[in-house]
């Protein structure tokens, strides 16, 4: 008897149990990720954070095995060295405005061009098409010598129009993938729009710049935002090409050792060398307005990509 | 949509267009095309620049390539190093960018934050800075000798061991090369509709079985274009080897522009090449299981 209760019993018994399991395993696997993504966000961060430390590090605290972690005092003094060597206020503002250039013309060759592609039917769109990947996939190393070759018999080399000029005709960096999240955005939206807008009076240009812009702001966001950083950390070609007087903090981080020398070393006797601190103290210095930008704009970076069509298809 | 388009219409449609597209075509050709071309030219010729008669070449043959790949003391070291960076690194990255994304796929408190902390690098990677972390410590988070299992590994056949090896030198590199990929993995994680996961768990798919047959197959356009991607971003960037060599060797004595341009299209072929060999392994349409 009551076999009808027991079987019910053991039953709720045994859902109760499945439901209990199940909850441990998610609570386990829940556990089992955070301790990964902690794990692996601290080898992400561990540069940094060793550049930091060591940033403040005295020639003894360097020297001294048993400080690893905790320098013994705030040491400034690397900072102040390697504000100097950098020549850091002048430097800062170079790169800035000539990065800043080569953002703003990129963006509008590249938004020209994938608005050209995409909303008007174009004999031999295909091969343009093509074109544009070729160009992502041509390595800057092939083009360098014969790009040198040229603004050397123009006279350019050493000036700044030889990075604007191929920006402003949208042959800079990753150029193609800006034109392609362009030509995604502008074929998304009705034609019905722009025909509207014609209808009404305006010219093509009016129409691009009125309607197709506005509705593709993201894409602009995105081609602002990776332009800057792109072109920022670009010194295989435009350290080839810019001149003395137009290097870019990168840049002047790539010729550290030699220019601390030419600005502490030369005195006679005087133990000012270069060391891993002050090397880490400039390092720092070169990326912290990227990682400032990046504090603030964090959301449009990563939402650029994803929003950016490029996964899409 | 342009069933009563005039032939006025159409030409006006064309001529915007070209006038749009323009910019872009003239520098394509101006600062891509033809310096691509041209360097296949300079890489055949003996260059010599006088001041009275400018810039001269005369037709050498295979002579640089022939002297890069056998006479140059450096350049075949740093054209191995390079590509074992490339072919070790590439792989790695895109293994590492889909797991980071599969991580961060779920629903979790944090979430948005440790996607802030996976893609940063991206941001500040440059040439000059990764020669800075690599020339000091601080990329080497593993310090390996210190632990029991650096020894293990190495005590295992090399087949195996000179992988890990491999992963544990230059696991911050590799992480750090992957901001971009993990962010596309995740968008395409993103598209794959909670209907299709819902019907798969209803079915019983455990989330082994869901990877293997449903993320998977989702997600192999996204881990071609990612893997050329990777592929052309390691192969550019500054600090490599080979890409030292090209600038180095651009103004020797005797052989300037031609032999760095050899230099260049060697490693440019092998690329081309691998670009190719990638494509051809992970092409869409090749085994498809979910249509």
């Amino acid at each position: 008897m009551n076999k009808g209760f027991n079987r019910g019993l053991a039953l709720h018994m045994r859902e109760n149990s499945v439901r209990y399991k199940r909850k441990l395993y998610s609570g386990l696997m829940r556990l089992i990720i955070y301790f990964l993504l902690i794990g692996i966000g601290i080898v992400f961060l561990y540069p940094v954070l060793y550049m930091i430390v060591y940033s403040f590090k005295s020639l003894p605290d360097l020297v001294n095995p048993t400080i690893e972690w905790i320098p013994s005092r705030l040491y400034l003094e690397n900072y102040r060295k390697a504000l100097v060597v950098l020549d850091y206020g002048r430097s800062l503002m170079v790169t800035v405005i000539q990065v800043s250039l080569q953002t703003l013309l990129q963006t509008i060759s590249c938004a020209l061009a994938g608005y050209g592609l995409a909303r008007h039917n174009i004999p031999y769109k295909k091969l343009w098409l093509v074109f544009v990947v070729l160009a992502f996939l041509i390595p800057s190393q092939v083009t360098l010598i014969p790009k040198y070759l040229m603004f050397n018999n123009y006279g350019l080399v050493g000036s700044p129009l030889s990075i604007l000029l191929p920006a402003a005709f949208g042959q800079g960096v990753s150029s193609s993938v800006f034109v392609l999240v362009f030509h995604q955005f502008f074929s998304g939206y009705p034609l019905s729009f722009d025909e509207a807008a014609r209808i009404d009076g305006a010219g093509s240009f009016r129409v691009f710049y009125k309607i197709a812009l506005p509705i593709c702001i993201p894409a602009v966001i995105v081609s602002l935002l990776f332009s800057f950083v792109w072109f920022w950390n670009e010194t295989y070609l435009s350290g080839l090409l810019l001149g003395e007087d137009f290097r870019t903090l990168p840049m002047k981080l790539q010729s550290f050792v030699d220019e601390f020398n030419r600005s502490f070393g030369s005195v006679k006797g005087s133990v000012d060398k270069v060391n891993e601190s002050i090397r880490l103290a400039a390092t720092l210095l070169v990326v912290s307005p990227l990682l400032i930008l990046y504090l603030v704009l964090q959301r449009q970076f990563i939402e650029g990509i994803e929003s950016s069509g490029i996964t899409g298809e | 949509m342009k069933k009563n388009k005039t032939a006025g219409m159409r030409i006006r449609e064309i001529r915007n267009g070209y006038l749009f597209f323009a910019p872009w075509l003239i520098g394509f050709f101006a600062f891509t095309l033809f310096p691509f071309l041209y360097s296949v030219y300079l890489s055949f010729s003996d260059v010599t620049i006088s001041p009275t008669e400018g810039i001269k070449s005369s037709y050498v043959g295979f002579k640089w390539y022939i002297e890069a790949l056998t006479v140059d003391p450096t350049y075949t070291i740093s054209l191995f190093d390079t590509l074992r960076f490339i072919v070790l690194s590439t792989p790695m990255i895109v293994v590492a960018a889909l797991l980071l994304a599969l991580l961060l796929s779920g629903k979790y408190k944090g979430r948005t934050l440790f996607r802030a902390i996976f893609f940063f690098p991206v941001i500040i990677i440059s040439g000059p800075v990764v020669a800075e972390l690599l020339n000091s410590d601080a990329a080497a988070v593993i310090n390996p000798e210190n632990y029991v299992i650096y020894d293990f590994i190495r005590s295992l056949p090399e087949v195996i061991s000179a992988p890990l090896l491999y992963i544990f030198d230059n696991i911050v590199l590799i992480l750090w090369f992957s901001g971009v990929q993990v962010i596309m993995f995740l968008a395409g994680l993103q598209k794959i509709g909670l209907p299709i996961r819902e019907a798969a768990s209803i079915d019983g798919a455990s989330g082994w079985q869901m990877f293997w047959k449903i993320y998977l197959p989702f997600l192999k356009p996204l881990i071609l274009l990612n893997t050329i991607y990777t592929i052309v971003l390691l192969s550019g960037f500054a600090s490599n080897a080979v890409n030292g060599e090209i600038v180095n060797k651009m103004k020797l004595t005797g052989r300037v522009y031609g032999y760095s341009s050899a230099l260049s299209w060697i490693y440019f072929v092998i690329l081309a090449a691998l670009l190719g060999v990638s494509f051809l392994l992970l092409r869409p349409g090749k085994g498809k299981s979910i249509e």
